[in-house]
């Protein structure tokens, strides 16, 4: 029998990212706020501390800030006709487990959608027709544009102290950002990151290749940096440890570094941690919430009352919670019918190493530290010709020099094992470096999330199943934009390159990106999306989602940026629209 | 409920504006690092404080009428403030800073009583001093006291400008900031031909020199860098950690600008130590000055840069940095052994944090990684060695090497 507890205003099911950015925003305006956390809590001391946190076994190969399957799993498979199978072991990508959620080991890549994502469907309708759109994609406008969101853009890119060039500021393009972006208010906050010798090299070959490079913009910081919460954060020191570990150094944006130090001394805050929501609990008209169901790490089993639910745990997770408690109908691929699981979608990437004469020091890096093309995303080029859907963009990152996972490939012919191989080694690891394709991936009628019918958790409830593979659409994207990378590739005047495209069925095993989305969609028709343009539910008006589990399809970009602009975007929805008058946003 | 006679809002005869004047000045005097407990409830007393002769705990200093002050009058507890005796007619000890205390106004002890009488009483007993015979005697303290202390309130130097004089009376008198940085003689009684020339707070922390200097003292610092020390726990120069956190969080960050001002146009108006009067003669071998500098390298230049001079408001300088010259090696070795953390204020709300070496760095490697760090980049200060690092491990980490 769960122990009732003292009711707040809302509760935050997850305390990350989008937890925190909501606790800040809501307590400021006055809400008693609690967020519930399966995790542990973390801190920069003692648990970052610089001189521990550069361990790749630890982190990088054991996985120590991730979410441990041995607690929380999901089962896959490619295709319907397969049974899918529980995972013992991630790889494709890294869901975190504790405070500060992913934020604490993310690169720190940040990027703005282009304003096109946003109206994906009739933008593509428009330029391209109808029957552009293959009958089995499922893709849609989000209900927001850009226009719309860019002032949480920048609000979110000043609370992180984002290191970037502008490209286009109010409509006039600056030189040396990416002229391919949104219109934006102001440049960002800092300068970009100093540049590595390998990025000046692919900045210098994409030039003479015709393109328009820039700087990416980076939540490492470039300079000391205080953010408008008053919040501090040191100078990147550059040391290559972000993807997959937390910053010791106070330099890559995370709640801790940019919102943890002012909303953990607010009275009208609180959290708990190593508990697991089980349910959004529903009033007897099954129209409200009324709170949520969680269990301890005693296994004692709480029901926290709540007038607001707001789901801020990752993607999958808000997915298979509203499947357990039963708000918003399940998606089924068979009919068509329903919402919620629908549009899951994901990334696809591929590579072209690059063996250079020079030595290029790829030790000296930092998760964000890369420079990039945009020519070849989102709808930045003309796609009549290719018949294909979407892009990406390409970018050479130097992210640093590990010695056990991050070392990158060797040239065409290198024996796999031995003094040959050694040879190699020796001779490429500081000539050698890498361009990575970041391409979108649409949404279809048979990529989607659901609860699997045999396999169960520790809590008896069923597993979330992962229905996924990659279409024709995308692999013949990611090969045109895998043949220009190489074309830059080939600019640097290497010795050599290898040119690694992304081929065949999806696999779950080997790391491609942590950017999984959709399953509550957002959009404007409740047919077709779980959350209004609000991110509030059609189904049930004081439970939010947020995430990347509410955009309909996948951008080109790594999505950070874009989950920060609407958390901000709903929490100014929730203090100035909701709060005046509690009840559904948006009537259709 | 017509029948129940409303609580007084504030006790009776004080008025709104003088218990305000009270909660700000016992902010001035640090009144609560001292008497909170850790995880206790404020005011309630109970925390050990250390002396070379034992320990002494904070007394409850809520108005429970039992275990606290509640029974005290103004009278007592000017008394007690101004001539360190208590109201049985006992004397308190020194650690109590009644020496520094007893030159504030008769008004201004009354406020703080005030604001003291409005705290919620915390029914705690008082833990008698741990402190060996004859010392357990308090009527020890009426010689200590015919011999050390000096009764009288705050007399203005007239020659001195207005705001001098408040920086004085805050300093010398509430502020208390003699009682750890000034040396102190073997009965625990300070040298008063060294007012502010550095102490040894005890716990393996040193309060740096106060005074003039340049390398030792805050010669270096503008007025402007003292105010936005005290008002945030950090300025360009350096940051606080240890001792002098808690009382930027719990005293200095409260006080006005106008009052960090005159502190610092009186700490700024104190003079440098003769030439010469340098002790630390002796110099690291050069061996061992390179193996420092390779420790340092590794594990330091990260925050700390390879120049020494960290990162301006957030990551403190080592370079000049009047606490890493000190004349005792204590607070350098204390925290790369066991960390140390910046209050988080107001003005700068993010807690920068250090951490524990402990666990990293050996004796030997402590050692020269310290005689590095107080040796280079133009620095100088005497040297320490494994045996000094392997004694201030036992008392300020668990001990593991």
């Amino acid at each position: 029998m769960a122990t009732r507890l003292k009711p707040v205003d809302v509760v935050l099911v997850g305390f990350g990212w989008t937890g925190s950015i909501l606790a800040q925003e809501l307590t400021d305006a006055g809400l008693q706020v609690l967020a519930i956390e399966r995790g542990k809590f973390r801190d920069t001391v003692p648990d970052f501390a610089t001189t521990h946190i550069q361990d790749e076994l630890k982190y990088a190969v054991r996985n120590a800030l991730f979410e441990e399957p041995a607690r929380e799993t999901l089962t896959f498979r490619n295709s319907s006709a397969e049974t899918a199978l529980p995972m013992r072991h991630l790889g494709s990508f890294n869901p975190a487990s504790g405070v500060g959620g992913a934020g604490v080991h993310w690169n720190g890549q940040n990027w703005r959608f282009l304003p096109s994502d946003f109206v994906q469907r009739s933008h593509i309708e428009e330029r391209y027709g109808k029957k552009f759109i293959p009958e089995d994609m499922t893709i849609q406008d989000w209900g927001v544009t850009y226009n719309e969101l860019e002032p949480y853009y920048d609000k979110w890119e000043y609370m992180c102290g984002i290191s970037g060039e502008a490209g286009n500021i109010r409509g006039k393009l600056q030189s040396g950002g990416n002229p391919f972006e949104g219109a934006r208010a102001r440049g960002y906050p800092l300068p970009p990151l100093k540049r590595s010798y390998a990025t000046a090299i692919f900045d210098k070959a994409a030039r003479e290749a015709g393109f328009k490079p820039f700087p990416c913009a980076a939540a490492n910081t470039s300079q000391p940096y205080k953010n408008p919460y008053g919040v501090q954060m040191g100078q990147c020191t550059y040391c290559g440890y972000c993807e997959w570990f937390a910053c010791g150094n106070y330099s890559k944006s995370s709640p801790q570094t940019t919102i943890l130090p002012v909303l953990l001394k607010k009275d009208n805050f609180a959290y708990r941690t190593l508990c697991d929501v089980t349910r959004v609990n529903k009033d007897s008209s099954g129209k409200r919430a009324t709170g949520v169901t969680y269990v301890d790490v005693q296994g004692r089993e709480f029901e926290q009352p709540a007038e607001l639910v707001i789901l801020c745990a990752f993607a999958q997770h808000n997915v298979h919670l509203l499947l357990l408690s039963g708000i918003g109908a399940p998606y089924d691929p068979k009919t068509n019918g329903g919402v919620v699981g629908r549009n899951y979608a994901y990334q696809i990437t591929s590579s072209v190493d690059v063996f250079l004469n020079e030595n290029v020091n790829p030790f000296m890096g930092a998760g964000a530290l890369g420079q990039a093309i945009d020519e070849f995303n989102g709808d930045n080029f003309d796609h009549a010709p290719h018949k294909f859907i979407g892009g990406g963009y390409i970018a050479l990152w130097t992210t640093g020099g590990r010695p056990i996972l991050q070392q990158h490939g060797l040239p065409d012919g290198t024996p796999k094992w031995g003094s040959d191989w050694k040879k190699a080694r020796h001779e490429n690891y500081l000539r050698s470096a890498s361009i990575a394709t970041h391409g979108s991936v649409m949404s279809y009628r048979d990529s989607y999330l659901d609860l699997d019918p045999t396999y169960r958790d520790v809590y008896g409830n069923p597993l979330l199943r992962l229905t996924f593979d990659f279409h024709d659409n995308e692999h013949k994207m990611s090969k045109f934009l895998t043949d220009k990378a190489a074309l830059i590739g080939k600019a640097m005047k290497p010795r050599s390159i290898k040119v690694n495209y992304r081929e065949g069925h999806y696999s779950i095993l080997p790391y491609e990106t942590t950017h999984n989305t959709g399953g509550a969609a957002m959009g404007t028709d409740p047919k077709t999306s779980v959350v209004n343009r609000y991110l509030q539910c059609w189904d049930m008006p004081n439970v939010f989602v947020m995430g990347a589990s509410v955009f309909p399809q996948n951008a080109g970009y790594n999505p950070t940026g874009t989950v920060g602009a609407l958390t901000f975007w709903a929490a100014d929805a929730i203090r100035n629209r909701y709060m005046k008058n509690p009840g559904q946003l948006i009537h259709t | 409920m017509f029948l129940t006679a409303a609580p007084p809002a504030h006790p009776q005869g004080a008025t709104f504006s003088s218990i305000e004047r009270g909660r700000y000045l016992a902010s001035a005097g640090d009144c609560q690092s001292c008497h909170t407990n850790e995880g206790g409830a404020p005011y309630a007393g109970g925390r050990p404080i250390p002396t070379p002769f034992g320990t002494i705990y904070s007394t409850n200093i809520t108005p429970d009428s039992a275990t606290g002050i509640g029974k005290w009058s103004d009278e007592d507890f000017y008394k007690a403030m101004h001539a360190g005796i208590r109201r049985d007619g006992k004397h308190l000890y020194p650690a109590f800073p009644y020496p520094w205390f007893t030159s504030a106004t008769a008004d201004d002890v009354r406020a703080i009583k005030a604001f003291l009488d409005t705290l919620t009483p915390v029914r705690q007993a008082n833990k008698p001093a741990d402190l060996p015979w004859p010392l357990s005697a308090r009527e020890v303290m009426s010689g200590w006291n015919t011999l050390y202390f000096h009764e009288g309130t705050f007399k203005a130097d007239t020659k001195k400008s207005d705001v001098w004089n408040r920086g004085a009376y805050l300093v010398q008198g509430l502020g208390h900031c003699g009682a750890c940085h000034t040396p102190t003689n073997a009965l625990g009684a300070p040298k008063t031909d060294a007012m502010l020339k550095g102490g040894d707070f005890g716990e393996h922390w040193y309060a740096p020199n106060l005074g003039g200097d340049l390398k030792r003292g805050l010669g270096a610092w503008s007025t402007a860098d003292i105010v936005e020390y005290l008002k945030t726990g950090s300025n360009a120069k350096s940051a606080s950690g240890g001792p002098m956190a808690e009382v930027v969080k719990n005293s200095t960050q409260y006080l006005s600008d106008a009052d960090l001002n005159a502190i610092a146009v009186y700490l700024k108006d104190l003079p440098a130590d003769k030439p010469g009067a340098d002790s630390a003669s002796k110099t690291v071998d050069s061996q061992r000055m390179a193996h420092g500098e390779a420790i340092y390298v590794d594990n330091c230049t990260g925050c700390h840069m390879e120049n020494g001079a960290g990162i301006a408001k957030i990551f403190p300088s080592l370079k000049a940095s009047s606490g890493v010259q000190a004349e005792m090696p204590d607070t350098v070795i204390h925290i790369v052994l066991a960390g140390a953390r910046t209050p988080a204020t107001s003005g700068k709300p993010t807690s920068f944090a250090m951490p524990a070496f402990d666990r990293k760095l050996n004796d030997d490697e402590v050692a020269d990684v310290v005689n590095y760090i107080r040796n280079a980049w133009g620095n100088h200060g005497s040297p320490t060695s494994a045996d000094a690092v392997s004694k201030i491990r036992k008392a300020v980490t668990q001990g593991v090497e």
